[in-house]
């Protein structure tokens, strides 16, 4: 069994990507999104530190203190840019105006329900933008190994950890399949190739609406 | 109206212990560097710091979480600093932890006079024990309160000396906010100009919120994670 790398569930989720979206990717592999962009469509990037229109990372050298994305990473911006306060960051968040937003996961439930923030007996870090960025973001994509370094599902009937939101996912991206929650439940649309749907049904605690053909998921 | 004031110390003068303060910045982007080692050197404690971050361990709110110098923090995210960790385990620290959107819109609320607001950010987790909590139009909403402070301490990039300010790039983010929260907000900035020099079209903070502006003598405006592209 041959789980999808990385780059390869980015490459998978920039697929989601439509053109004119305003989107905002969180840290890790996430980020990774922004470099399979296609080129026949314009996105543009918004980081909840005061930022639209991310651009590439600069050059060696040419790095500036004062211009970072979320992941405190040095950054540069398009030519569209501009600059606002995070109170009015996260208005255009919580207020609708993102199209998407893509996060990392510890789990997700069969709800929709989302747990990307704290394990309770750990040090606990901060949800930072995440519980604002699933309340108000259109649509909401998680991104995640399908299971945890123990060998157990991140996709579970009900999230055992505290919460970042609830019903909130639209789509779950893993290194074994693409799911989409719908008025029914959580369905099964693609696998990565290799992947049988066996394996999927194996590795996954939610109950799965599978139906016919499972197609292997393009990149 | 001249706000001036010719050093970081003399412009923390009246900070005590217990005080509660907004400092800007996030990550070590955009904070007060310079008020920060005042008040470092000035020892205050059991201060209270309301910041999105908590700094790392030898630079920003760092330096006052080394000297024990701070009781309590209100943040959103934590996660640079593992003197902060040490400390929240052993009790010696206490720690708020708010959304980050909820965080900012708090301390908008604070300086423009709301007393508290509605917000569908963090509905059904534990953000939402023991608050308010309404239905509106359909959706479910909780109540969040506003926040002030004691003093704000804010980094901006220019600044004239009737206190308008402007800043640079994302080294906006929460100082606007704090500079209307804080009952003195002080600032400092790279630059100090004349009256009549900033476009009144682009000042971001109006003087009305600045009462103390100090020139940062010194900048590192250090750099977390320096991520660059391969050519």
């Amino acid at each position: 069994m041959t789980l999808l790398t990385r780059e390869q569930m980015a490459q998978r989720i920039a697929r989601e990507l439509e053109d004119g979206f305003y989107v905002n990717l969180g840290i890790g592999i996430p980020t990774l999104v922004a470099n399979y962009i296609p080129e026949n469509i314009s996105i543009v990037l918004q980081s909840e530190n005061g930022l639209l229109g991310i651009g590439p990372f600069p050059i060696d050298g040419q790095e500036d203190a004062d211009l970072i994305n979320a992941g405190k990473q040095t950054i540069t911006t398009i030519p569209e840019a501009s600059f606002f306060s995070n109170a009015d960051s996260f208005a255009m968040i919580r207020g609708g105006h993102i199209d998407l937003t893509v996060l990392g996961a510890l789990e997700v439930d069969q709800e929709g329900n989302l747990a990307n923030w704290m394990i309770p007996g750990k040090m606990v870090k901060g949800m930072g933008g995440a519980m604002d960025l699933v309340a108000g973001t259109k649509r909401v994509i998680v991104c995640m190994q399908h299971k945890n370094k123990a060998g157990e599902s991140k996709i579970l009937k009900k999230c055992s950890l505290p919460l970042t939101g609830v019903k909130c996912v639209n789509k779950i991206v893993t290194d074994m399949a693409v799911l989409e929650f719908t008025k029914e439940g959580l369905k099964l649309l693609e696998k990565a190739p290799g992947i049988t749907v066996e394996e999927i049904k194996n590795s996954t605690e939610a109950d799965l609406i599978i139906e016919g053909e499972i197609p292997d998921m393009i990149f | 109206m001249n706000k001036i004031i010719k050093s970081a110390l003399e412009s923390i003068k009246d900070i005590k212990d217990g005080d509660t303060l907004m400092l800007g910045g996030f990550g070590l982007c955009g904070i007060p560097e310079n008020l920060i080692f005042a008040l470092r050197e000035k020892g205050i404690k059991n201060l209270t710091c309301i910041s999105n971050n908590a700094g790392v361990n030898d630079f920003g709110i760092g330096l006052l979480l080394q000297q024990k110098q701070v009781k309590k923090m209100i943040s959103s995210y934590v996660g640079e600093n593992d003197l902060f960790e040490r400390m929240v385990l052993s009790g010696e620290l206490e720690i708020e932890l708010v959304p980050q959107g909820t965080l900012a819109e708090r301390i908008r609320a604070g300086g423009a006079g709301i007393g508290g607001f509605y917000t569908p950010t963090g509905v059904g987790t534990i953000i939402a024990d023991g608050k308010e909590t309404k239905i509106i139009d359909g959706r479910e909403y909780i109540l969040e309160l506003p926040l002030k402070a004691d003093f704000s301490l804010i980094k901006g990039y220019i600044g004239d000396t009737s206190g308008n300010l402007v800043y640079r790039k994302t080294a906006r983010n929460f100082n606007p906010m704090m500079a209307t929260a804080g009952r003195i907000t002080i600032a400092e900035v790279e630059e100090i100009v004349e009256i009549g020099i900033l476009n009144p079209e682009e000042v971001i903070t109006p003087g009305i919120y600045v009462k103390r502006l100090i020139k940062g003598e010194h900048y590192q405006k250090r750099i977390e994670q320096k991520t660059v592209r391969k050519v």
